[in-house]
């Protein structure tokens, strides 16, 4: 009698370590606890983070009718702190009536061409990263949660081997600096963990928003691989990949960074 | 017109110093670098900020090209009456923004 209920007491005590080790499982690291106490002020402070005056314009183009349709945003959408909350964190994702992903730039550039019937904005665009930032910054603070969609599986897997593979003259694959060596030091600057947790970022030493897609070409110019081009779908494989790898971690754009 | 984000108390204790702190979109473009085609972009900066209380100056700035794109100011102030605060930056190529704030002294 008493070997059993020892037995189910220890069985009770292992369950509950073993649930606690579960939450305290996710270690994972946004690249804004690894920045100095300055930095992260500089991003809490809605009035300091150079990041929302790239969201107020973003505001200001979202009420703006454009092209030949003369329709704005707001025409469709209406207030984007409602219809567009959530919709940062489970993009990429497949338009309607297509077959491949495209990431939040690319679907805005679908609605102007296909709604407003505007020119496409080109990458890195100042009102293409205003929009997108406003439109990301209604998720703030909510969660990372990449759709169940088996279309997605397979560019999923793509963004994963592309993430793992070598490439450049340094002959480094992102997983060697993101995975094996995160949290370690090049040059004296701390590595992260590379979650897309703020895109588009206010990049200090790029004086400018910028979105993922700058961010991944500097690795690979970093790595000295040949940069794809702008439009290569191996950007959207990745982030898919990357907004997987970070499902949870919370949303902070516009996310400051140095 | 310019995208301008302003940090200021809306009341304030006579006599008191309070902080302000406003950030402005602006390229801060030196003057010093070649564009894509080789060239020198032209220089477009903000050459000067101020700021008036009820008209008189309480701080004023000259900006130079070393400083970096979307310049955050950050100035103290007594408070010593209630009323306008107009925040003022101009510059290169005819800029000029203007940021008025609203401050209660009691």
């Amino acid at each position: 009698m008493t070997g059993r209920l020892l037995a189910i007491g220890l069985a009770l005590v292992f369950a509950a370590s073993y649930a606690a080790a579960q939450v305290g499982a996710d270690k994972r690291r946004s690249g804004y606890q690894d920045m100095g106490e300055a930095l992260q002020k500089m991003q809490d402070d809605d009035t300091a983070n150079p990041g929302m005056l790239f969201v107020q314009l973003g505001g200001q183009l979202w009420n703006r009718a454009v092209g030949a349709a003369d329709k704005s945003c707001a025409d469709c959408h209406g207030a984007a702190a409602v219809s567009m909350k959530g919709v940062a964190a489970r993009y990429p994702a497949i338009p309607g009536g297509s077959d491949r992903p495209v990431d939040l730039e690319g679907r805005i550039n679908l609605c102007r061409t296909e709604q407003q019937k505007a020119d496409r904005l080109p990458p890195e665009n100042r009102d293409l990263l205003a929009l997108t930032v406003y439109v990301a910054h209604q998720s703030r603070d909510l969660q990372i949660a990449p759709p169940y969609d088996p279309r997605l599986d397979a560019f999923r897997q793509e963004g994963a081997e592309i993430y793992r593979r070598r490439q450049g003259q340094l002959n480094l694959s992102c997983a060697i600096c993101h995975d094996d060596n995160a949290g370690k030091k090049l040059a004296g600057i701390v590595i992260p963990e590379a979650h897309p947790t703020g895109y588009p970022i206010y990049r200090l030493e790029w004086q400018a928003l910028g979105s993922l897609k700058r961010r991944l070409r500097n690795c690979l110019v970093g790595i000295r691989a040949e940069a794809w081009p702008l439009d290569a779908p191996e950007y959207v494989a990745l982030e898919l990949y990357l907004m997987q790898r970070a499902r949870g971690l919370k949303l902070e754009t516009p996310a400051v960074r140095p | 017109m310019s995208n301008i984000l302003v940090n200021a108390p809306k009341t304030a204790r006579r006599g008191a110093v309070i902080e302000i702190k406003a950030l402005i979109m602006h390229p801060m473009e030196t003057g010093f670098r070649p564009g894509p085609n080789g060239r020198i972009i032209p220089r477009n900066i903000i050459e000067r900020f101020t700021a008036t209380w009820n008209g008189a100056e309480i701080f004023a700035m000259d900006m130079s090209p070393a400083i970096a794109a979307n310049p955050f100011v950050s100035f103290f102030a007594e408070a010593k009456e209630s009323g306008t605060v107009v925040l003022r930056w101009t510059g290169d190529e005819g800029f000029v923004a203007e940021q008025r704030v609203d401050i209660a002294v009691e």
